[in-house]
């Protein structure tokens, strides 16, 4: 009672500041606001500075040779074929495991017997590390051992499947190993946001006789927009990083057709111990990310101020 | 009873002693598979021999997977107490950065400089006149190994040098062997390159690329002759799908496999698989067309400790792993040549010999590990898997890049 007493008598003395309104929460948030300043923004800015100079295995910030780790950077054939690879892996993980999962949801969202059975058997995967998952499906695609073998003594011997071992379509390898691990996970977010729509408006969609699969693509998915927007973030983030899943399954090969630029970043820093060419590689990493995300950015938030 | 209980007293006071003196070490390697792990087990048998306890770090994984996770450790502030690197330039900045044990004393004391041949080895753990790491053993990269099984297989005697067995290819083919094992990892195929090189380039031409960092040689039409026997062996090896060394040195024990180009370390593998030198397979040093190889190998680095009781223990293991002993356990059972030349090695079989008698003959040339950076090596790495793999890429491109990389070394 005294206590909101004094704040009425403050309140009637001088207006509060703006900067002293919710003390308490802006006081616990500031570890959070350090974190992010000094190990986001400052340890970003300290890997930008060190891409511009000749660091070996150990950090030389005096070293300075400018654009010199750039120009190799885009003059090596594995970072090209890395970026293309990401290129690939993006779009098709992108776009397969959200009409994946979308399906997946939409199926189960039908109020089906034993849902919670299956929901746990298509999220499974997703409990596996990713080089679980990469030497499982290593297996199942070796043409000795796996699909192909099996198919083969099934009785149709041409049958030819070792996206392993041809450095033409193995990225797809991966995919298909990247799409059976997330999919499951985009299915339950998106579930989840099914659940969230109203009852009234499946019953308001049947009344006028909009069919459902109508009623899904026209009315429930552009209500689901936020839940679409965190399954973009997180899968995109997914995509970006992808690392472990290449090692483990094909180590990049054969030769260098499955190599992606993460694996270029660690390798050039502690295999061939060339930090300034790793920076560099991160740096153009983080820029592909934000080439993304600025318009997207500016979009969702900029555009709202003005209309 | 008396007696027994007394006999347990002394035991344990005998024990407790030990204890006391006793300090843990933990050493870090990438000595894994099946050979490697049984010569690995011979230093942690003399060094637990000595009081001390050996506290194995074993990575799998070979060298590429190890050293980044070694070298973060070090860097990271967390240093195990002894680690196997390559010495050579693996290192370099790490001992600058003022990070290793100097050993000095302890190399002075034991004489190394006189009993290690050859003595480059030495050179490669000096700096400044300082003893930085212990050579352990001397590995060379360019052998051929073949297996009598697959030749019996294709009615067909075992070649006696590369270019024969080249020519016997396309018998193996028909017989339904994959003629050349290459595991996937790139340094495999960078490994099979300076192979290659040695036998059809000759060592003037390895020479002068590898130690004068010469761009003309790399142009010229000698080196071109090396591009265009490596274009050819890469279409020997389809079908062999496999990563690790191991599993393709395995392709050619079990005879599914004619040959496998691979350094000298694959000698333990023959081994733990019971197979004899000379009846079960062939080894061909220098890949049977110079006799010479390359004295690369493993040493023993001691990341500095604030501790004295450790430091005296690092030492301790240091001059251990030099010892005669120790020298001639270890490498028998890994299946390279000991660093000295004083050690009695009756025991070693037909590959060994061989190796060991052109390293009497002084036939020895510089290690790629020792000639190029890191970073240099790996672009070489990177470029001979891709090559290796893509048919599609010409010899001239190959080449082209090659030339790029050798300019650009340093």
């Amino acid at each position: 009672m005294s206590l909101s007493d004094a704040e009425q008598l403050n309140e009637v003395v001088k207006p509060p500041s703006k900067l002293f309104k919710n003390l308490t929460a802006k006081i616990a948030a500031i570890p959070m606001i350090l974190t992010a300043l000094v190990i986001f923004i400052g340890c970003t800015i300290w890997t930008i500075y060190h891409s511009f100079t000749k660091s070996r295995l150990l950090p030389s910030p005096d070293k300075w040779v400018g654009l010199d780790n750039y120009e190799r950077l885009w003059s090596e054939n594995r970072w090209i074929v890395s970026i293309e690879n990401l290129a690939i892996y993006g779009i098709c993980s992108l776009i397969l495991s959200l009409v994946i999962g979308f399906c997946l949801a939409a199926l189960l969202d039908r109020k089906i017997r034993f849902e919670n059975t299956i929901r746990t058997i298509i999220l499974y995967p997703f409990a596996l590390s990713f080089v679980v998952t990469g030497l499982v499906w290593q297996w199942i695609l070796n043409p000795e051992l796996g699909l192909q073998n099996v198919i083969r003594n099934l009785g149709f011997e041409n049958f030819t499947f070792d996206p392993i071992n041809n450095a033409e379509i193995v990225i797809f390898g991966i995919l298909i190993a990247g799409i059976w691990q997330g999919s499951g996970f985009v299915m339950v977010l998106l579930l989840a946001g099914m659940r969230g729509i109203d009852e009234d408006i499946w019953k308001a969609s049947r009344v006028e006789g909009i069919p459902t699969w109508k009623t899904y693509i026209f009315i429930v998915i552009p209500m689901m927009r936020p839940v679409f927007v965190t399954a973009l973030v997180i899968i995109s983030a997914g995509i970006i990083k992808v690392y472990d899943l290449v090692v483990a399954q094909t180590s990049g090969g054969p030769g260098i057709a499955s190599e992606v630029p993460a694996k270029y970043v660690i390798d050039k820093m502690f295999q061939s111990q060339n930090l300034g060419l790793g920076f560099a590689a991160s740096t153009m990493m983080l820029l592909s990310v934000l080439v993304v995300l600025i318009p997207w950015a500016y979009l969702e938030f900029g555009g709202k101020k003005n209309g | 009873m008396r007696i027994l209980k007394t006999a347990l007293a002394v035991t344990t006071a005998l024990s407790f002693t030990t204890l006391a003196n006793a300090t843990d070490l933990e050493v870090t390697h990438w000595w894994t598979s099946g050979g490697e792990a049984a010569a690995v087990a011979e230093f942690a048998k003399a060094f637990d021999a000595t009081g001390n306890k050996w506290v194995d770090g074993a990575i799998a994984g070979s060298g590429g997977t190890a050293r980044p996770i070694i070298i973060s450790r070090i860097l990271g502030g967390d240093p195990m107490h002894a680690t196997q690197l390559n010495h050579g330039r693996q290192a370099e900045e790490l001992v600058e950065a003022g990070l290793m044990l100097d050993l000095t004393d302890v190399a002075e004391a034991g004489g190394w400089r006189d009993v290690v041949n050859p003595v480059r080895l030495l050179d490669g753990c000096t700096s400044d006149g300082k003893v930085y790491c212990v050579p352990v053993n001397i590995h060379s990269p360019q052998w051929l190994w073949l297996s009598h099984e697959a030749y019996k297989t294709a009615g067909i005697d075992v070649p006696s040098d590369w270019f024969q067995f080249v020519e016997s290819a396309p018998k193996l083919t028909e017989a339904g062997i994959v003629p050349l094992a290459m595991g996937q990892q790139s340094w495999q195929t960078n490994l099979a390159f300076g192979a290659i090189m040695v036998a059809v380039g000759g060592t003037d031409l390895y020479l002068d690329v590898l130690t004068n960092k010469n761009a003309e040689a790399a142009a010229s039409a000698e080196m071109t002759k090396v591009f265009e026997a490596y274009a050819a062996a890469r279409l020997l090896s389809e079908g062999s799908n496999v990563q690790d060394w191991n599993q393709a040195t395995n392709l050619v024990i079990t005879g599914k496999a004619g040959g496998q180009i691979h350094g000298d370390w694959a000698q333990g593998e023959f081994q733990v698989a019971n197979q004899v030198a000379g009846t079960d397979y062939t080894c061909l040093p220098g890949l049977g067309v110079n006799e010479i190889i390359a004295t690369g190998g493993d040493a023993f680095y001691f990341p500095k400790q604030d501790d004295p009781e450790i430091e005296k223990a690092q030492k301790e293991l240091a001059a251990l792993m030099i010892s005669k002993e120790v020298q001639v356990a270890f490498n028998l059972k890994k299946g390279s040549l000991p660093i000295r030349g004083d050690v009695d090695l009756s025991a070693a079989n037909d590959c060994m010999k061989k190796g060991l008698a052109i390293l009497a003959a002084g036939n020895v040339l510089p290690d790629g590990v020792n000639a190029f950076t890191a970073d240099t090596q790996g672009q070489l790495d990177d470029l001979m898997v891709e090559f290796w793999n893509d048919t599609s890429i010409t010899v001239e491109d190959a080449q082209s890049r090659y030339v790029g990389i050798i300019k650009d070394a340093d």
